[in-house]
C-alpha cells in the first residue's frame, strides 16, 4: 500500500501539475470536468428547447433562437459530450490500471489530445459568438447549411479538429492495448470494458477522417466554385449525405459501444458472476464496429437514395440488430445463480438494460422500410435515439462514473441519495421521451419551433408535449441531484476502501484505495480472467473458508 | 366523440397502402412488448432471486446451455427476417405508382408548397379525386424539404436539382394535415398545407373552377398567384406586418431601406421587390423573402404588380 501523499491526486500539486499532466488519470479528470461543464451547456439548451414546447405557440423564444437551441444541443451533446465521455474520461482513467499497465502507450499525445478536444469545443462555441447564428441542425444538410453566413465551415472545422482528439485517443488505446498489457493479460482475460474501448478506437480511426474529407469538400466548393453538394453549382446535395453518414452512423458506436464495455464490467461484478457469453460480447463489439460502416443509408430511405440502395441497407442494419440483440440477453443471463447487489451503479445498469432495450426494438421499428417512410423525420425517431444515446451511452457513462468513483476520488457517495436520483432520472426520462415516440407515430414532425398549426388535427400534441417537457424537468432535477452529491463526497464524503464492491478487476484489487502516479509498485502478474469470481480468495477469503458458514 | 375512439399509436389511415403499413407496424409493436416484457421479467426476477445475502457470496458455476443460446439467435434471427421481408414488399408497393397516376408537379419553396395541375391550374393545398392513384413529381427551388401526409403513411424528401415522387390513393374524402418534416429554416414549422380529397366529380368541379378565365383582369390573375405562389405566407392584405410588410396601402408610398435610402414603391420598384428582393432590403424586415421568383414568367409579374396596386 502507498503511503498517504503518494497517490496520483498528490503526487504534485497546482495548476500547472494537472495542464502539463502526462498521467492517463489526470488526463481522466481534465476530460470528466470538461466534458461535464458541456453536459451543463447541452443540458440547459435541451430545457430550453422543451420549455419552448411545452405549450402551442411562442412559449420563451422566437423561431430563430429555438433552432440555434436545438442545433446548439445536438451539437454539443454529440460532439463535445458523447463522443469524447467514456473513452476520454473512462477509458483513459481505467483502461491501462485494468490492463495493467503503467501508463497509456503514448502519454503525450494522450495530453495533446485532450487540447486539440478543447481546441475543437472553443471554436464550436466561439463560432456562434463570432460569427452568429448556426441553425441547421447538428446534421448540417446541404444546401441549407451553405446558406448565408459561413458558420457551418466554421462548426465543421471545429468537428474536424475535435476529430483529430477522437482519433488520437482511439490510436492510443488500440496501441495500448497490444502491446501494454502485464503478463498473463491474455486477450481472452481482457475485461469487456477494455474489449469495447478497443473496438472503439478501431472505429475513432476509421470514420473520423471521412468527416476531415467532407469538411475539405464542403470548403473547396466554397471557395472554388466546384459543384459538389451545392445544386445550383451542378453537385448534389444528397451527396454530403452520405458523406455525412458515413461518418456519423459509426459514431453511434463511438457513443455506445463503450457504455457497453461499462454495463458488461457492471453486471458481472454486481452479480459477482462470469459475464455470460464474454467471447461472444467481446468479438460482437469488434464486430459491431467493422459492420457499422456499412449501414448508413439506412438514415436516407426517404432521402432520394435508390430503393435497391434502400433495400441493402435495412437489411444490413437488422444485421448489426441481431447481435446486440443478443448481448441484452447475455447481460440479463449473467445474473443467474448469481449474487445481485442492488448498488447505485448496479441500478444504472438495469436502467441501462431497460432503456436500450426500447431504444434497439424500435430501432427495429424504423428499420423497416415501409414503417420508416411514415416515421422518418418525426419524434419516432427523436424519442429512439435519445433511448439508445442518453438511456444507452449516458446512463452507461453514470453508471460508470458511480462505479469508478470510490477508485478515481478515493471517497464514497451516499448511496441513498444515488438511489433517489436514479429514480428521478428514470421517471423524468420516460416521461420525456416516451410520449414522443407516441407523438411521433401519430405524425408530429422534428425540429418544429412551434406545433400550433398541428392541433386542429392533433389536439392531443398539446398534453403529450407538456407531459414530456415536464419529465424533462424531473429529469434535469435527477442529474443535478448527481452533481450535488457528488460535490458533497468529494468535500465529506466517507474513506472509501481499496475494493469496495468486491470486484475482481485489476484496478481493484492491485491499487490502493486511489492508484499511485504509475498505478502499480509492481508489474501485476494476473493469474485469473476478469470475472473469475470463483477464483478470487484474496478478495473474499478462500472458498474453503466459509464453505463451512450456514 | 371521435376523440373517444381514437388510437395511442398512428394516425387514422386513408390511403391504399396506409393498412399494410399499419399492420406492419402492428406486428412490430406487439413483439416488441412481448420481447421487452420478456426481458424485464426476467431481469426482475434473477435480481430478486439471486439478490446477495452476505458479503462473502459467491456465484455458483454455471453451465452453458447450448439450446438456450441457439435460440437467442435463431429467434431474433427469424423475426427480423419475416419483418425485412414484409417491410420491404410493402416499401415497394409504396415506391412505385401505378402506370395509370395522374401527375401533380409539386414545387416546394421555404416556406409554402405549390401544387401544379395539368390544367394550369395551380394551387398551394392539394386537391385530389378519392379512389384513384396520384403521382407526385416534386421538386425544390431552394433547400431540402419533405412531403409529408401522415394519413396516407406518405413521405419523401423533395430535392432542389432533381425530381424526386411519390404516389398514393386516397381512400377517403376528407382534408388531411401535410407538412414539411425536412428542416429547412426559420419558419419550418410553418411550412404546412392540407391535402383536399374530393370525389372524382368533385374534383373535375374544382378544376374547373380554379381554372381562371382568359378574360381575367391582371389583379385576378394577381389575386390567384398571390395564393399560389405562397406570398400570403409572408404578406398579408390587412396591413398587419407578418415576416414581410403588409400589401395594405404599400403601393406608392414612401418605402425607408435597411441601407437608409428611401424610395416610393412605383412599378419598377413593385417588380424589383419581387424578382431582385435582394438588392434593397425594407427596414425593419429580414433578407427572408425568397430569390425564386427571378423566374417568373413577366405577364405573372404584371399580374402581381396590379394586385398589390390594387391593395
Ligand atoms: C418567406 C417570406 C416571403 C414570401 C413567401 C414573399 N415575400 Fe415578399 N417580402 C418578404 C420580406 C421579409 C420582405 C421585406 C424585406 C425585403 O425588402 O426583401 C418582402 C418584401 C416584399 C416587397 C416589398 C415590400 C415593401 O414594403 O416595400 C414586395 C413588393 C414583395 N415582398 C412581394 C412579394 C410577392 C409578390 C410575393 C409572392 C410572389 C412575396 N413577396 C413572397 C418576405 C416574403
Ligand atoms: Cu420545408
Amino acid at each position: 500500500m502507498s503511503a498517504p501523499g503518494q497517490n496520483y491526486l498528490t503526487a504534485s500539486k497546482g495548476i500547472r501539475s494537472w495542464l502539463l499532466t502526462t498521467d492517463h488519470k489526470r488526463i481522466g479528470i481534465l476530460y470528466a470536468v470538461s466534458v461535464a461543464l458541456f453536459f451543463l451547456l447541452g443540458g440547459i439548451f435541451a430545457v430550453l428547447v422543451r420549455t419552448e414546447l411545452a405549450a402551442p405557440g411562442e412559449t420563451i423564444m422566437g423561431q430563430d433562437s429555438y433552432n440555434q437551441a436545438f442545433t446548439l444541443h445536438g451539437v454539443v451533446m454529440v460532439f463535445l459530450v458523447i463522443i469524447p465521455a467514456i473513452p476520454g474520461i473512462l477509458g483513459n482513467f481505467v483502461l491501462p490500471i485494468q490492463i495493467g499497465a503503467k501508463d497509456v502507450a503514448f502519454p503525450r499525445l494522450n495530453l495533446f489530445s485532450w487540447y486539440i478536444f478543447m481546441l475543437g469545443a472553443l471554436l464550436a462555441l466561439s463560432g456562434w459568438l463570432i460569427i452568429g447564428k448556426v441553425d441547421t441542425g447538428w446534421t448540417f444538410y446541404t444546401p441549407y447549411s451553405s446558406e448565408g453566413t459561413n458558420s457551418v465551415l466554421w462548426l465543421t472545422t471545429a468537428v474536424f479538429v475535435a476529430g483529430f482528439a477522437s482519433i488520437f485517443t482511439g490510436l492510443n488505446f488500440i496501441v495500448t492495448v497490444h502491446k501494454m498489457r502485464a503478463p498473463g493479460m491474455t486477450w481472452n482475460r481482457l475485461p469487456l470494458f477494455v474489449w469495447a474501448i478497443y473496438a472503439t478506437g478501431i472505429v475513432q480511426v476509421l470514420a473520423t477522417p471521412v468527416i476531415g474529407i467532407t469538411m475539405v469538400l464542403l470548403f473547396l466548393e466554397r471557395l472554388l466554385q466546384i459543384g459538389i453538394f451545392d445544386p445550383a453549382l451542378g453537385g448534389d446535395p444528397v451527396l454530403f449525405q452520405h458523406f455525412f453518414w458515413f461518418y456519423s452512423h459509426p459514431a453511434v458506436y463511438i457513443m455506445i459501444l463503450p457504455a457497453m464495455g461499462i454495463i458488461s464490467d457492471l453486471m458481472g461484478t454486481f452479480s459477482r458472476q462470469q459475464v455470460s457469453g464474454y467471447t461472444f460480447i467481446a468479438l460482437s463489439s469488434v464486430a459491431i464496429a467493422f459492420l457499422g460502416f456499412l449501414v448508413w443509408g439506412h438514415h436516407m430511405f426517404v432521402a432520394g437514395q435508390s430503393a435497391i440502395s434502400s433495400i441493402i441497407f435495412s437489411m444490413l442494419t437488422f444485421l448489426i440488430g441481431i447481435p446486440t440483440g443478443i448481448k441484452v440477453f447475455n447481460w440479463v443471463a449473467t445474473m443467474y445463480k448469481g449474487s445481485v447487489s442492488l448498488k447505485t451503479p448496479m441500478i444504472y445498469a438495469l436502467m441501462f438494460l431497460f432503456l436500450f432495450t426500447i431504444g434497439g426494438l424500435t430501432g427495429i421499428m424504423i428499420g423497416v422500410l415501409a414503417v420508416d417512410v411514415h416515421l422518418h423525420d418525426t419524434y419516432f425517431i427523436v424519442a429512439h435515439f435519445h433511448y439508445v444515446m442518453m438511456g444507452g451511452a449516458l446512463i452507461g457513462l453514470i453508471g460508470g462514473l458511480h462505479y469508478w468513483w470510490p477508485k478515481i476520488t478515493g471517497r464514497l457517495y451516499n448511496e441513498t441519495a444515488g438511489r433517489i436520483a436514479a429514480v428521478l432520472v428514470f421517471v423524468g426520462f420516460n416521461l420525456t421521451f416516451f410520449t414522443q415516440f407516441i407523438m411521433g407515430s401519430r405524425g408530429m414532425p422534428r425540429r418544429y419551433h412551434d406545433y400550433a398549426g398541428l392541433l386542429e388535427q392533433y389536439p392531443e400534441f398539446a398534453a403529450y408535449n407538456m407531459v414530456s417537457t415536464v419529465g424533462s424537468y424531473i429529469l434535469a432535477i435527477g442529474l443535478l441531484m448527481i452533481l450535488v452529491y457528488a460535490v458533497h463526497s468529494l468535500l465529506r464524503g466517507k474513506r472509501a476502501t481499496a475494493n469496495p464492491w468486491g470486484a475482481v478487476t485489476l484496478e481493484w484489487t492491485h491499487t490502493g484505495v486511489v492508484p499511485d502516479a504509475h498505478n502499480f509498485h509492481h508489474v501485476p502478474l494476473v493469474t485469473r480472467g476478469p470475472y473469475d469470481f470463483h477464483l478470487a480468495d484474496d478478495v473474499f477469503g478462500s472458498a474453503a473458508d466459509d464453505g463451512d458458514k450456514p | 366523440m371521435m376523440e373517444d375512439k381514437q388510437a395511442l399509436w398512428l394516425p387514422e389511415a386513408a390511403s391504399t397502402y396506409a393498412g399494410s403499413v399499419d399492420s406492419l407496424f402492428y406486428f412490430i409493436l406487439v413483439t416488441s412488448v412481448i420481447l421487452f416484457v420478456g426481458v424485464v421479467t426476467t431481469m426482475v426476477v434473477f435480481a430478486w432471486r439471486f439478490r446477495r445475502r452476505s458479503a462473502a457470496d459467491r456465484p455458483v458455476p454455471v453451465k452453458e446451455n447450448k439450446v438456450i443460446e441457439a435460440s437467442w439467435i435463431l429467434v431474433p434471427f427469424i423475426l427480423v427476417t419475416i419483418v425485412f421481408i414484409w417491410g420491404f414488399r410493402v416499401f415497394i408497393t409504396m415506391s412505385v405508382a401505378p402506370p395509370n397516376a395522374m401527375e401533380i408537379t409539386v414545387r416546394a419553396q421555404k416556406w409554402s408548397w405549390l401544387f401544379e395541375y395539368p390544367e394550369g391550374v395551380r394551387s398551394n393545398a392539394l386537391h385530389v379525386p378519392v379512389g384513384r392513384p396520384v403521382k407526385l413529381k416534386m421538386s425544390s427551388a431552394d433547400v431540402l424539404h419533405s412531403l409529408y401526409i401522415p394519413a396516407f403513411r406518405t413521405k419523401q424528401d423533395v430535392i432542389p436539382g432533381r425530381y424526386t415522387y411519390a404516389w398514393f390513393e386516397a381512400t377517403r374524402q376528407d382534408t388531411f394535415p401535410l407538412m414539411c418534416t425536412e428542416y429547412c429554416g426559420q419558419q419550418h414549422s410553418t411550412m404546412l398545407s392540407s391535402v383536399v380529397v374530393h370525389s372524382q366529380d368533385g374534383f373535375e368541379a374544382w378544376l374547373q373552377e380554379s381554372q381562371l378565365g382568359t378574360d381575367a383582369s391582371p389583379a385576378e390573375r394577381g389575386e390567384a398567384l398571390y395564393t399560389q405562389l405562397g406570398c400570403l405566407a409572408c404578406h398579408s392584405l390587412d396591413g398587419t406586418p407578418g415576416i414581410g410588410p403588409s400589401f395594405e396601402g404599400l403601393a406608392a408610398t414612401e418605402r425607408a431601406f435597411t441601407d437608409g435610402t428611401r424610395a416610393v414603391a412605383d412599378d419598377n420598384y413593385l417588380r424589383e421587390a419581387i424578382v431582385a428582393p435582394a438588392v434593397r432590403i425594407v427596414e425593419g424586415y429580414d433578407a427572408l423573402m425568397p430569390a425564386t421568383y427571378a423566374t417568373l414568367e413577366p405577364e405573372e409579374v404584371d399580374a402581381l404588380v396590379a394586385f398589390i396596386q390594387e391593395h
